[in-house]
C-alpha cells in the first residue's frame, strides 16, 4: 500500500526571493521574525538564483540514524524530523550526514532545528502560494527515492538554476 | 531597551581602523526615527557648524548607513545611505532594497557611521555584535557581479571557518561599489545584488573617496523585540491582505512605463529631454515579458509585491547581459533618453551601468546630455576617444559609459555629473551648454517630466531639498515630508506606504510602542527633517552654492514647449510657476528668499540651524 505523506513542493525557477517563507517559519517556531532561526532557508549564492533550502525528509533518513544521542525521530503521521531539544548536544552529525547538508544550528546554540512540517501544515508553502509565487507549496510525497534528490546543497542547486537563468553566462557567473 | 531598535551604531574610523559604538538616546529616535531623518541630526551635529568648508570627497565626511525600526517588520526591507552629497552639496537620503537591512538588524546594530579614510582599500565586515576593518586589495577594480561572487565565497569561508558546528552559512548582505565609485565619479551608486542603487546623492564616490570597496553583514540574530507582539499577527494579516488584494499586483513592474510614460503621458525622457512623447511599441513591456524576463516575480527581503523582474539577453552581441526588469527609471534613462526603443538594447545599457557601479538615473542622464552635445557638434568624435554616441546606439552607450567610469578622454569631465559637466564643457568651448543639462541643484533630474502639467506638478522637483530624486518632492499642502517618512522608517514606498498608510503607523505603534501620527508628523516630526536638509543644501560648498532664487527653478528645457504627440505645445509659464513659488515658499515655512524662517526654526527646535542660516540672511 502507498502511504501519502504531506510533502512540500519546491518550484525553483518561481521562487521570488522574498524570504516570506523564512518569516512565517520563524514567526511559527519561534514567535518572532527570526530569518536564521527558520526551518527554510533562502540561499543567494548569485542573485536570481534564489533557492529555498528545508528538509525533503529522506526515505532512508541518514540524518535520524546518524544521532549519536537519539535526539532525532520521525512522526508518524507526517514522516517529518522531530528533534529532542533536550536530547541534542548540537554536535553536527546530522548535518554531515545529510546529503544537502540541509539542518543548521539554532543561532542560540544547544540544538540543531531541522523542518517539522508544521504538524502537516507547512507556514512556509501557505504563505508562497498566498502572495501568488508557488515557490513552495503542499503536496504528498511517497517513498520514491526521487524526493531524496531534494536532499541537495545550495552549491549545487544554484549551479543548476544560474544556467537555467542565465544560459552560458551563468556557468561562467558561478563554476 | 527601546523597542524596534538594536540600540547600537556602530561607528569606524577608517583613518585608524578604530570601531566604538554609537548609542542614539530614546528622546534623537522619536524625533529622527532612523534612515534619513537619522542620518540628518547625525550629519547635521557633526558637520554643522562648519558645513560649507566639507569636501564630500574627503576623509572629513561622514557616511551614514541606517535601518529604521521597522524595517524588516513592514515589507520592503531598505537601507538608506547618507553623508555630504557630493553633487548637490547637502544631505540625501538614499535607500534601495535587498536583504543587507535585514542582515545588519540581525546582527545587533542598526547602522554604521563610517569617518576618515583607509590608506589602502578595505571592507567592513559586521557579524554579530562585531565590526571588522578587512583587507580588499584583492576587491579593488573588480566590477559588480564579480565583486559579490568574491565576497560571498570570502565571507562564507571566513564564517564556516570561526563556526564550522554550525551548518552552511548562508550569504552576507553586501553593499559595494564598482570602478566607477572607486574612481571618484560623483554620480555613482551605493549597488546590492548587482542591480540594486542606492542611486541618488553619488555616495558611490563617498565610499570610493574613503577607499572603503564593501561593506558585509551576516547576523544569525533575531529581529529586536517589539513593543506590542500581540498586535503584530494582526498587522501581518492585514499587510498580506493589502499586499496580496489585487490579482494584477506587479504583473508588469514600474516596467511598463518605458512605453506607457512616453505613449501615454508624454513625460518621458526621450534624447536628453528634447522630446517626453514616443509611440514606440518595441519597448513595450509585452516584448521584455515575452523575449527577456527569465524571473516574472523578482522580490528582496520580506517583500509582498515583487515589482522585480528578472531580464536576461539570451542571443545576439549582447547576449549575457542580466538586469532587474529593466524598472521604469533605466528603461527611460538607460533607453528612451538614449533614443534606444529595443528590449536587448536597454538591458545591455543597464547591466554595463550596473556591473560599473554609476548611477542607473543619473549617470545615465550625463549620458544623454553628452550624445546630445555629440548631437550638435559641441564634442567631438575626438572628444570621446573614438566614440560615437549616435542615438540609439546602445554598444556605443556602453562604451561611453566605461569612458565615464575610467575617466578617460571627456569621460573625466562628465564623471563630475551633469552640471558640473556643463559648467566645464561651456568654458572648454566656449559656448553655453547648461541649457542641455537636466538637473536639479547638481542632482539629475528622475524620469518624470512635468511639461503636460499632468504627471509630476510645474513646481516639485525645484524645491526639493533632493534636487531631482523623483522619490522626493513636495506636494500639496507644500511639504516633502511625506516622502521623508518611507526614507526614515527605512521601508519600500511601493508597499505599504502606497497600499496601506494607515498601516505605517499602527506598525510603528506595534513595534515601538510610541503613538504617532501622520499629522505630527507632517507638521513636526517631518517637517524638522526637512528643514535640516533644507539648510545643509543652502549652506552647500565647498565648490557649489546654490541660491534659491536662482535654483530654486526648473531647467531651461523644461520651459521649451513639447514638440511632438497629444500635448504638443505644452510647457509650464515661468511667471506662473515664480508666483506658485512664492506661495510654496510661505507653506514651506521659508521666507522670500527660500531661506528657513527663524520662526520656523525655533518653532521646530533647531535654533542651532537658525544660526547656521544667519550669514545667509545678510
Amino acid at each position: 500500500m502507498l502511504i501519502m505523506k504531506p510533502w512540500v513542493i519546491r518550484d525553483y525557477m518561481k521562487c521570488s526571493g522574498c524570504r516570506l517563507c523564512e518569516i512565517a517559519c520563524s514567526m511559527k517556531h519561534e514567535g518572532r521574525v527570526w530569518p536564521e532561526a527558520s526551518r527554510v532557508r533562502v540561499f543567494m549564492l548569485v542573485p536570481g538564483a534564489e533557492a529555498p533550502h528545508l528538509c525533503t525528509q529522506c526515505s532512508d533518513y541518514p540524518c535520524v540514524s546518524s544521532c549519536p544521542v537519539d535526539a532525532l525521530s520521525v512522526d508518524d503521521e507526517t514522516g517529518a524530523v522531530i528533534v529532542d531539544e533536550e536530547k541534542c548536544v548540537s554536535c553536527g552529525a546530522c548535518i554531515q550526514a545529510c546529503p544537502g547538508e540541509v539542518p543548521h544550528l539554532h543561532p542560540e546554540g544547544g540544538r540543531v532545528v531541522i523542518c517539522d512540517l508544521c504538524g502537516g501544515d507547512p507556514k512556509c508553502a501557505k504563505v508562497c502560494v498566498e502572495a501568488g509565487y508557488g515557490a513552495l507549496s503542499v503536496g504528498t510525497r511517497t517513498s520514491s527515492k526521487n524526493f531524496d534528490l531534494y536532499a541537495i546543497k545550495p552549491e549545487d542547486l544554484t549551479r543548476n538554476l544560474v544556467v537555467n537563468l542565465y544560459g552560458e553566462k551563468g556557468e561562467e557567473l558561478y563554476k | 531597551m527601546i523597542h524596534g531598535y538594536n540600540g547600537r551604531i556602530a561607528e569606524v574610523d577608517l583613518a585608524t581602523g578604530e570601531v566604538s559604538d554609537y548609542y542614539p538616546d530614546e528622546e534623537t529616535l522619536r524625533k529622527f526615527v532612523g534612515g534619513r531623518g537619522l542620518a540628518t541630526r547625525i550629519l547635521w551635529d557633526r558637520l554643522g557648524s562648519r558645513w560649507a568648508e566639507v569636501d564630500p570627497l574627503s576623509p572629513e565626511n561622514i557616511m551614514t548607513v541606517l535601518t529604521g525600526p521597522l524595517t524588516g517588520y513592514i515589507t520592503g526591507a531598505r537601507i538608506c545611505v547618507s553623508g555630504k552629497s557630493p553633487l548637490s552639496n547637502g544631505i540625501v537620503g538614499s535607500t534601495a532594497g535587498g536583504e543587507f537591512a535585514m542582515e545588519l538588524k540581525c546582527t545587533g546594530y542598526d547602522g554604521l557611521i563610517v569617518k576618515g579614510r583607509s590608506e589602502a582599500p578595505v571592507y567592513i565586515l559586521v557579524t554579530d555584535g562585531q565590526v571588522e576593518v578587512r583587507d580588499a586589495s584583492r576587491l579593488w577594480g573588480l566590477e559588480g557581479k564579480e565583486t559579490v561572487r568574491a565576497m560571498n565565497d570570502e565571507v562564507r569561508a571566513l564564517l564556516k571557518e570561526r563556526r564550522p558546528e554550525y551548518g552552511l552559512w548562508k550569504e552576507p548582505g553586501i553593499l559595494y561599489i564598482g570602478p566607477a565609485g572607486e574612481n571618484l565619479v560623483r554620480n555613482t551608486a551605493i549597488m546590492q545584488k548587482w542591480s540594486h542603487a542606492c542611486g541618488y546623492g553619488g555616495y558611490g564616490a563617498v565610499m570610493g573617496s574613503k577607499n572603503l570597496k564593501a561593506i558585509a553583514a551576516k547576523g544569525t540574530g533575531p529581529q529586536p523585540a517589539v513593543a506590542h507582539p500581540e498586535m503584530m499577527q494582526e498587522l501581518w494579516e492585514a499587510t498580506k491582505e493589502a499586499g496580496f488584494a489585487d490579482p494584477q499586483r506587479n504583473l508588469w513592474g514600474t516596467g511598463a512605463s518605458g512605453y506607457s510614460t512616453g505613449a501615454d503621458r508624454s513625460a518621458e525622457p526621450v534624447r536628453n529631454w528634447q522630446d517626453e512623447w514616443h509611440d514606440e511599441k518595441s519597448i513595450g513591456v509585452i516584448n521584455f515579458e515575452t523575449r527577456n524576463w527569465v524571473k516574472r516575480y523578482w522580490s528582496d527581503y520580506g517583500c509582498t509585491r515583487a515589482c522585480m523582474k528578472l531580464a536576461v539577453v539570451k542571443t545576439g552581441p549582447f547576449k549575457g547581459a542580466i538586469t532587474d526588469n529593466p524598472d521604469y527609471e533605466l528603461e527611460a534613462y538607460c533607453g528612451t533618453n538614449l533614443g534606444i526603443f529595443d528590449t536587448d538594447g536597454v538591458i545591455h545599457v543597464a547591466t554595463v551601468v550596473d556591473d560599473l557601479g554609476l548611477s542607473g538615473i543619473n549617470s545615465a542622464n550625463t549620458m544623454g546630455f553628452a550624445a546630445e552635445l555629440y548631437q550638435r557638434g559641441i564634442l567631438t568624435e575626438e572628444d570621446f576617444d573614438g566614440i560615437k554616441p549616435v542615438w540609439g546606439d546602445a554598444e556605443a552607450m556602453g562604451e561611453l559609459a566605461r569612458l565615464i567610469a575610467e575617466r578617460r578622454a571627456i569621460g573625466d569631465v562628465l564623471a563630475e555629473g551633469t552640471y558640473r559637466a556643463a559648467k566645464a564643457i561651456s568654458e572648454m568651448k566656449g559656448v553655453d551648454v547648461m541649457k542641455y543639462a537636466v538637473q536639479f541643484k547638481g542632482i539629475e533630474v528622475g524620469a518624470h517630466g512635468i511639461r503636460t502639467g499632468k504627471h509630476f506638478p510645474y513646481l516639485g522637483y525645484a524645491l526639493s531639498v533632493q534636487g531631482g530624486d523623483h522619490t522626493s518632492i513636495p506636494r500639496p499642502p507644500m511639504s516633502e515630508a511625506r516622502s521623508a517618512m518611507g526614507d526614515t522608517m527605512v521601508i519600500c514606498t511601493m508597499g505599504m506606504p502606497r497600499a496601506a498608510p494607515d498601516l505605517v503607523w499602527r506598525y510603528m505603534k506595534a513595534v515601538t510602542g510610541w503613538d504617532m501620527t501622520q499629522e505630527d508628523w507632517m507638521n513636526v516630526n517631518g517637517r524638522r527633517i526637512i528643514q535640516i536638509q533644507r539648510a545643509a543644501l543652502l549652506l552647500g560648498g565647498p565648490d557649489v552654492h546654490w541660491d534659491p532664487l536662482e535654483d530654486d527653478d526648473n531647467p531651461e528645457r523644461w520651459y521649451e514647449p513639447l514638440p511632438n504627440g497629444p500635448y504638443e505645445g505644452l510647457a509650464p509659464d515661468r511667471d506662473e510657476v515664480m508666483e506658485m513659488r512664492k506661495a510654496a515658499y510661505a507653506e514651506m515655512g521659508w521666507d522670500e528668499r527660500g531661506i528657513p524662517t527663524s520662526e520656523e526654526l525655533n518653532k521646530l527646535g533647531l535654533q542651532d540651524v537658525d544660526a547656521a542660516l544667519e550669514p545667509l540672511r545678510r
